[in-house]
Parts: structure tokens; sequence; C-alpha cells
């Protein structure tokens, strides 16, 4: 049974259709990268994923023991506030609040799976610097350590490379394909970028006046030329 | 002095009422002013202010009116702000309005009730009964109580409410918990320092605290630090000087957080 599937998915604001009939599946070691205009139902549709939104109609379906709760979501960095006082473990910790069921606080299993989440993506030394003092790339890294911590199958990126400079996006991306090939992550990462660097998974999914198609990245790429 | 100050039993009530508050408000000042929700604490006090007017002009007790009342508000305030057809700045603005409208509505339509306004207002922590004593603690038990057992939660939520839903965390719930544990403080502040004066208590403490710790368990405990001490200081300085309690505490907070932004400067440099 395949990862993740949306049968005819419908997304609505209102009696706006923001996505109809998308359906399409993932398997296990995917990386589709998310691709459509500004305001074309990017977002919409990765929150429907993550259940953040209902939909009109259709369903998405779990597979391979995937539960919803169990997804590591990175969302636009514009949303979190760059000088909270937090630390990057304190931080990396919220990630384990899925599989914590009601428990009220962290133990030994939880902490030490938090500073493994941060040494993975090298950066376990960070983990006592408070948030406010890091870098864009390194805020970026702890805020997908947390992501890690909340997941062993399925990722899912908001447009992850917002803000970050050229060397900090090379070295993120990088990050997302070791995370990819040597843990067999699947990984939705939601891009507005349609250059070839950006598009760094097997797979596209790209959609377009309110229309979902998927792709194998090479045949988008040669289509789109 | 401090001897002779606790010797008598309205100074001891103003101790243990105050203690209450402050390490209440301090907890949930941090969530409020991390997720910019500062205002809250007014727009709940001044509907604190018209429950208790009404109460009293009603012939009910004060405290057991308003805390349905300001919570039922604060819920009606969340879910007026959710429902994105009100800002929730413009909701809390217009809540505070109304409310002090119909306060002093209340007070200037009774004929025969004794209101003392300044107290509403300005708070009266010193007139506090042994039974409020008992109801503060047991309210702040509650408070602190609920507040420990959903703190990774509260945390994840103020951090970033998305990945909090993501993970399953059940934010309308913890929401609705939390604005409950809002509208308690903010009545038990009432008698500290009035409608008024209450968001003070809510929002210095974790300025504050933020020029000390970079972390949040840091600055949660600063947080209470700062409170109890500003409430200290306040109460003896009122005392030794003859001031009205609240004012003087909210004083002394201004003073610590000058003090705390001074130190951080001093570290900077």
């Amino acid at each position: 049974m395949a990862l993740l599937t949306l049968k005819k998915l419908c997304l609505k604001y209102g009696e706006q259709i923001i996505v109809s009939d998308a359906s399409f599946s993932l398997e296990d070691g995917d990386f589709a990268c998310v691709v459509g205009t500004n305001g074309s139902g990017k977002s919409t549709l990765v929150k429907a994923i993550l259940g953040l939104i209902k939909p009109a109609s259709g369903e998405v379906i779990y597979g391979d023991g995937l539960a919803r709760t169990q997804i590591g979501y990175l969302p636009q960095e514009t949303r979190v506030d760059g000088n909270f006082p937090a630390t990057a473990e304190e931080i990396v910790l919220s990630g384990c609040l899925g599989h914590m069921s009601i428990k009220p606080f962290y133990c030994h299993h939880e902490k030490k799976h938090a500073l493994e989440c941060l040494s993975a993506l090298g950066i376990g030394k960070l983990a006592k610097k408070s948030f406010s003092d890091l870098s864009g790339g390194q805020k970026q890294k702890v805020l997908l350590a947390r992501s890690l911590a909340a997941t062993k199958k399925l990722l899912i990126l908001d447009e992850p490379s917002n803000n970050l400079d050229y060397k900090s996006r090379k070295d993120f991306y990088s990050t997302l394909k070791k995370l990819n090939e040597n843990r067999k992550l699947t990984i939705i990462m939601i891009t507005h970028d349609l250059d070839a660097d950006d598009l760094i998974g097997n797979k596209v999914i790209a959609i377009k006046e309110g229309k979902v198609s998927v792709a194998d990245t090479a045949k988008y790429l040669e289509a789109y030329k | 002095m401090i001897f002779e100050m606790f010797q008598y039993a309205f100074m001891q009530r103003a101790l243990v009422v105050g203690l209450c508050i402050a390490i209440c408000a301090a907890l949930v000042g941090v969530s409020l002013v991390l997720r910019k929700n500062s205002m809250i604490g007014d727009g709940l006090s001044h509907t604190a202010f018209s429950a208790f007017a009404l109460a009293t002009v009603l012939g009910f007790t004060p405290i057991y009116f308003a805390i349905p009342v300001v919570i039922a508000a604060s819920f009606f305030v969340l879910r007026l702000s959710r429902s994105r057809k009100i800002h929730g700045d413009a909701a809390i603005a217009a809540l505070s309005a109304s409310s002090l409208a119909i306060g002093t509505f209340a007070i200037s339509v009774s004929k025969g009730v004794n209101i003392d306004l300044n107290s509403y207002l300005f708070g009266s922590i010193l007139s506090v009964s042994w039974l409020d004593v008992i109801l503060s603690l047991v309210l702040a038990a509650i408070v602190i109580g609920l507040y420990f057992l959903s703190y990774h939660r509260i945390f994840a939520i103020t951090f970033d409410e998305d990945f909090a839903k993501s993970v399953g965390v059940k934010t309308g719930f913890y929401d609705a918990i939390f604005a409950a544990i809002c509208s308690v403080v903010v009545v038990l502040g009432m008698r500290l320092l009035g409608s008024l004066l209450i968001s003070s208590l809510i929002i210095f403490p974790t300025l504050s605290a933020m020029n000390y710790s970079k972390s949040f368990r840091g600055v949660v405990a600063y947080a209470v630090i700062v409170s109890i001490l500003a409430f200290l200081v306040g109460l003896a300085a009122s005392y030794v000087f003859a001031t009205p309690t609240g004012a003087t505490v909210v004083i002394a907070n201004l003073l610590l957080f000058v003090i705390s932004f001074v130190l951080k400067k001093i570290r900077k440099d």
C-alpha cells in the first residue's frame, strides 16, 4: 500500500474551489516538489494532507503504518517568530508531542530522541543555544530537526528555502537529499521556484488553476522547457 | 519593619492573596506576551469590572459572579477571533469598551447601593477577607496545576500553532483551558490592581524575564520570580509610604523592568 494516497480531493475556501479532484499516491522514499504560482493552493493542499483543513470532498489515506499526527511538518519560516525565547532543544522536543498521547511531561526517551535529531543534522552542539541567536540556516535546521522528531516516514516542508542565501539553500537541500536517501524518508516540499536546482526530488506535483498533476521530475523539466 | 507589617491580619491576607495573583499572572503572561495577545488581559479586566459592578447592583457576591462571566467573555473573544470575521484586537477593543460602558451604566442607574468605584478600578487588596484568601489559594492551585500539566503543549502552541496542530495537539481545547486560566487570573487580580492596572501584572514580569533569559523555561521561571519580587517590594513600599498597594506594585514592576533592561544592555556591551 502507498504511504500516502489522495482520492478525488476537493478543497474549498467558502465557495471558492482551490483544488479539485486531486488524485495521486506517494510511495516510501519518494521526494515530491509541489510547484505552482502564488495562491495556486500549494499550502492548502499540504494542510489538507496534514489534516489541518477539512476537504470539501474526497479523502487522504495514510498507509504503511503512518498516523496523521506523526508527519513532520516544517511551516513557512515567516510563521515562526525568529526572536522567540526558546532553546533549540525545547523546540525540537515539541516534535515529540505527536507520540506522547496525553502524557504531560517528556521522559528520557524523548529528550534522547530530540538530541539525536539535532545531531543527525549536524547541529547537536546548538541544543542549548537560543533560537534567536542562530543564523537563518541554523534556524531552519532546528525546525527541520523538530519535524524529524515528529516522524520516521513523511516530511512536509512549506517553502523551506525562503529567506536562505544561496549557500545555506544548497546546504539545506543537500541535507534533505541525504535524509531522503539514507533514511528512506518520503518528502513533500513546496517550492515556488521552477529552477531545476530547486526541483531536487524524483517527482513534481504541479498545481495550475485548481488542477493537480504529478510527473517525474525529468519529464516535467523537459515539458517545461 | 517587616515583622511589624505582618502583625496585622489584613497584611497577612494581602500577602497570601498577592503572592497567588503574582505567580498566576506571571505564568499566563508569558504565553500572552509571546503570542502578541497582551491586550486580552486588558479586555478581560474591563469585563471583570462590569461583572463586579453588575454583581454588586444585583446583590450577588462579586467574585462568584465575575468568574463565569469573564470565562464566557474570553471564550467569546476566542471564538470571534478564530472565526476570522473580526480581528482579535478589534474583538478585544470592542469587548473592553462595551464592558466599561455596561459597568458604568449599571453603577449609575443603581440607587441605594454603595459601590466603591475606586476599588474596582485600582484594586483593594488590603480589604480581602479570609474567605477570599481560601478562594485565592484554591484557584491558584488549580491554575498552577493546569498550567504545568499543559506546559509543553502551551509551549508548542505559543511557538508555532500550525505545527502543534499537525502533531495532534488539540489547540482549541488548550486555548479554551488557557482562556479560562486567564479569566480566573484577571478576576483574582482585580482585588490587587483593579481593572485599570491588572494587565501590567501580566505583561511586565514577562518583559523583564525576556531580558534575563533566552529559553522558554527560563522566561517562565524569571517571570514568576520577578512578579513575586515586584509584589513584595510594592507591598512593603506601599506600607512604608502609605501609597495605594496596586499602583505601588505596578511601579515596582516598572522599576524591575528598567533594571533588567539596563543589565541586558551592560551584558551586551
